[in-house]
């Protein structure tokens, strides 16, 4: 009989690592000039140095070695005084040098933390994650293996390499073994990867997007029986694209591992591949016969030795842990967590934050971005803010509130805005969309569907308030719904003497 | 009138008294290259077309009075070590056979500013490994003092250049002695300029930590006015020195050494060097103190490891830098016929690509780099480098400059040692230890050998980025070694068979 999931941390405890590689966003390479814009036509991003053409030279791009510190110090890491880059030797035919130039014994931060809170059945826990190490290194080329059946290298006809992704910056952040999660080791691991995202991103160092694979992370699970007090054999799962998979593949992994410890088979040291489709893994390369890769300090550069006060001016930068923020806005808007996370995993908050700030109501500067205008980004495939901006979704709400827009004009405003026909008020000149709200024209249009609906207006007279709604709803459409129907109603009823 | 007898100082006196046009100048090396290149073999390629287009150009930059440097328009052969826009560089391997790079390497760029005519590529040990040139895939260069002799490597082709009057001026690298063994034993002038002094960008990668480009020529002087041409700060290479140039050019004109410490080390010479190389070396020691220098004695200890050392680090680093040729972006590719997997075809090129030194050398220093064995072989010859900069540091604490021979022996016989690396590699003993401290080193010839007619060269060692002083003290010894001898080593060499 299998063990479940339930069964599988009855019996053992996890322990988890976790290594997330990290894109960072700089506008070149590590080691060069060219461009790291994403999808770009095959081998067009590319130069002598990032092709490791005999003789080129890399140069390390400062950018980068900012950004890996502003990591560190949002990771309440050490920044080392001195850290080097060492090459990492092996063939493969996506990196162009057959070594990748990484850091390895003297990384440039380490020693660092991370907080993590998840809910757990006593309610919510804090876990604290330690961080070994952040270093720093390029990225490979991509392999595209064609003709085979599953775009794997057996089997394959032939392969194509691009390069464009070769000598993109990469960081890499290592956890220490994360024990005494127990259950929630798939939960910690998701919250961990999730807490992660939201300071690289508040740091704008990263555009961090798992898809694009701009943020990718390996897990690593060992099981060992309960009060063991023993680490067994890891196994390291990889390819894992989102949130969610971080979550299923280390629950996966554990019920794999737990089934074969049943089974009295030993767990392999391995790479291996997350599946999205089943939520397992299969093995992939084999590490019990440890690749020899031949680190040797970096000749071609020299050491990192960041400036004391300079990275004093960039602790001075960090911006507010995302998870404090979050807490504090969640408060002063009065918003559910579920809010609060739509807010998050749609890139919106900085935007309502800043419609807010603009005077706008927490309620509808948020309905408004997340409802309509994500709608229409929707559509075009693109970012909400692409479309308007915070200041013009502002003015929007602001005329909503003061009456001079109901929510029905004001989408046709919003749409003017993103068609490009100007400022909210030049839309709603050229549009001719304000609220009518004039007694004496009003008038006029209750009078005509009277006229039209005799019956019904009897009806109302004879007390039957809510049969009004069918007069009300006349005069909206013969006003083109730019009638205030508060207004409308009053004046109505008060026409049929129910006022 | 030909020129090719004379030195580069005075061709560029002939070019601005316009007794001779570059184009002139260039086809008269030309012919001379046609005359007795087959003989020599100093050359693998002769890029007559593009010489003659730079050739051109220098002649209107001349008319129009806008010379770019004191040697423009004047002939130079480089080592093609060093990539030369769309020009073969093949490093004297097979691997690279066809290889025409996409870019210019920053000394290259240096000389097409500065006015200088680039005959072609010179003949060298396959990646600049060897001290005879007869590891080049495209067979061995001869001495032009003695044919069946080796000119010395890996930069035999430049320094026969010279000798062989095919060229004024040439471009080595040095990695353990490559541009002063051979300019030793060809009775030329070469030196290796402090580490970093030169930029290294475009030198395809033997040792990066020891690699360096350097002038060669047959007088002090025009070496000077080479090496200002091409020295200098550069942001492509992360190891050049932001700093001046040191002034070689006024040094090398000098004429003055009295009051100067000259130390003489004792580990360099003695037991193992020939006869007549010793006497010629103290023969200068005496002129030099006839000039009004102090000879002092020093010791360096350190330097008994030295080779040790060296032939662990050269190719530990060659080993990571030769990884990149795995024919899947440049070179040949050997066994690609449908079948074979790409790892199967690196190793089928690689095999067949690379000679038996080079991968002697990469056996070597992949053993020396393996898990288990860093610490012993890696690292232990990393302390001795330290050693030997440390005994360097001692050493000028008591000398402005030091000196040994150049090399043990003079010319050995082609085919001598081709079998015992071993004695092949003792033919550096005193020039490595400059290239393991980053150091300057200067060769210059003191004579003919007493016991077999051959040319013996002086070696001048000055600490780093005071690469002056050795341009100092060789321009007094030259001077005084052509009063002494009649005329200059160089102009001694017997006449070649014309074809």
């Amino acid at each position: 009989m299998a063990l479940n999931y339930d069964q599988a941390v009855e019996k053992y405890e996890p322990t988890l690592g976790l290594e997330v590689h990290v894109e960072l966003n700089t506008n070149s390479k590590m080691f060069c000039s060219c461009s790291t814009v994403f999808g770009a036509e095959p081998n067009t991003q590319t130069c002598p140095i990032c092709l490791g053409m005999p003789g080129a030279l890399p140069v390390v791009n400062a950018k980068a070695i900012e950004s890996s510190i502003l990591i560190g110090l949002a990771l309440n890491c050490s920044i080392a005084p001195y850290s080097r880059f060492a090459r990492k030797n092996y063939f493969y035919p996506d990196m162009p040098k057959n070594f990748q130039t990484s850091q390895y014994d003297e990384p440039i931060c380490v020693d660092g933390y991370l907080d993590v809170e998840i809910e757990t059945d006593e309610g919510p826990k804090t876990f604290r994650v330690d961080i070994e190490r952040v270093h720093m290194e390029e990225d490979t080329g991509k392999s595209l293996h064609v003709g085979g059946a599953t775009g794997r290298i057996h089997g394959a006809e032939y392969s194509l390499l691009d390069y464009n992704r070769a000598g993109i910056p990469l960081v890499e952040i290592v956890t220490r073994i994360v024990p005494g999660t127990g259950k929630y080791a798939p939960a910690v691991a998701r919250a961990y990867v999730t807490e992660l995202r939201d300071i690289l991103r508040s740091l704008g160092v990263s555009d961090v997007k798992m898809e694009q694979g701009s943020l990718r992370c390996d897990a690593n699970v060992s099981l060992a029986p309960i009060g063991s007090g023993k680490l067994g054999t890891r196994s390291e799962t990889k390819n894992v694209n989102s949130l969610r998979s971080v979550e299923r593949a280390v629950a996966g992994e554990i019920v794999r591992q737990a089934n074969r410890l049943e089974a009295g088979e030993r767990i392999v040291q391995e790479t291996r591949h997350f599946l999205e489709e089943s939520g397992e893994t299969r093995p992939g390369r084999s590490k019990e016969t440890a690749e020899d890769y031949r680190y040797f300090p970096e000749p071609d550069l020299v050491p990192v030795a960041p400036d004391a006060a300079w990275i004093e001016e960039l602790r001075a930068t960090l911006p507010e842990k995302p998870s404090t923020r979050r807490k504090r806005l969640q408060e002063a808007w009065g918003v559910s967590d579920n809010e609060m996370s739509s807010m998050v995993n749609a890139e919106l908050l900085d935007t309502v934050e800043a419609t807010i700030a603009l005077g706008a109501d927490p309620a509808r500067a948020r309905g408004w971005w997340l409802g309509e205008i994500s709608r229409l980004a929707n559509e075009k495939e693109v970012h909400p803010t692409e479309l308007i901006n915070a200041a013009q979704v502002a003015e929007v709400i602001a005329l909503i509130s003061s009456g001079e827009l109901t929510d029905k004009l004001a989408r046709g405003v919003v749409e003017g805005v993103i068609a490009g026909e100007g400022s909210p008020r030049d839309v709603i000149e050229k549009r001719g969309l304000k609220v009518v709200s004039d007694d004496g024209a009003l008038m006029t249009a209750i009078e005509a569907a009277i006229a039209a609906q005799p019956d019904t207006a009897e009806r109302v007279r004879g007390g039957n308030i809510p049969a009004a709604g069918a007069l009300i709803g006349a005069v909206m459409k013969s006003t083109g719904g730019q009638a205030d129907a508060a207004k409308v109603r009053e004046l109505l009823l008060k026409h049929l003497g129910q006022g | 009138m030909s020129m090719i007898h004379k030195t580069a100082t005075e061709m560029a006196q002939a070019l601005a008294d316009k007794s001779i046009t570059a184009v002139e100048l260039t086809q008269q090396h030309l012919d001379r290259i046609a005359a007795v290149d087959g003989d020599i073999h100093a050359f693998l390629h002769v890029d007559s077309e593009g010489a003659l287009a730079q050739a051109s150009e220098s002649d209107k930059h001349r008319a129009a009075g806008t010379a770019r440097s004191a040697l423009e328009g004047i002939p130079l052969a480089l080592k093609d070590v060093l990539t030369q826009k769309g020009v073969p560089t093949t490093c004297g391997s097979k691997m690279l056979e066809g290889w025409r790079p996409p870019y210019d390497s920053t000394v290259v760029t240096k000389l097409k500013n500065a006015g200088v005519v680039i005959l072609g590529k010179t003949n060298m040990d396959e990646f600049a490994m060897g001290s005879s040139t007869e590891n080049s895939a495209y067979g061995p260069t001869h001495n032009p003092w003695a044919l069946d002799r080796i000119p010395g490597g890996s930069g035999g082709g430049s320094a026969a250049a010279l000798a062989a009057f095919e060229a004024p001026l040439a471009i080595g690298t040095d990695t353990g002695g490559s541009i002063r063994q051979p300019a030793a034993v060809t009775g030329t002038v070469g030196v290796k300029p402090t580490y970093g002094g030169v930029s290294r960008y475009g030198l395809v990668a033997f040792s990066s930590s020891l690699d360096q480009a350097g002038p060669c020529a047959r007088t002090v002087l025009d070496t000077a006015l080479l090496h200002e041409a091409i020295a200098g700060y550069d942001e492509r290479d992360s190891t050049s020195i932001n700093a001046p140039v040191p002034q070689v050019v006024a040094a090398a004109k000098r004429q003055d050494v009295k009051g100067m410490k000259i130390g003489v080390i004792k580990e360099l010479m003695g037991d193992g060097f020939q006869k007549g190389v010793l006497d010629s070396f103290k023969q200068s020691l005496d002129l030099l103190q006839e000039q009004g220098a102090e000879i002092v004695e020093v010791s360096c200890p350190s330097f008994d490891y030295g080779i040790a050392a060296y032939y662990l680090i050269a190719p530990s680093e060659a080993s990571s830098n030769l990884a990149r040729f795995d024919s899947m972006r440049y070179g040949i590719r050997v066994g690609d016929d449908g079948k074979r997997g790409a790892e199967e075809v690196m190793s089928a090129t690689r095999e067949v690509g690379f000679g038996k030194e080079v991968k002697r050398r990469i056996i070597l220093g992949t053993y020396a780099l393996s898990s288990g064995y860093y610490d012993a072989y890696y690292g232990s010859a990393q302390k001795v480098r330290t050693l030997i900069k440390r005994d360097f540091e001692a050493a000028f604490g008591v000398a402005d400059v030091l000196v040994s021979p150049s090399t043990p022996t003079t010319a050995f016989k082609i085919g001598e040692r081709a079998n015992d690396p071993l004695a092949m590699y003792l033919a550096d003993i005193t020039t490595i230890p400059v290239n393991m401290a980053g150091i300057g080193g200067m060769s210059l010839p003191s004579g003919l050998s007493a016991d077999d007619g051959l040319p013996v060269g002086f070696q001048i060692m000055s600490p780093a980025m005071q690469d002056d002083r050795m341009y100092r003290v060789g321009g007094t010894l030259e001077a005084a070694l052509n009063d002494k001898l009649g005329k200059p080593v160089w102009a001694q060499a017997p006449e070649l068979a014309v074809k």
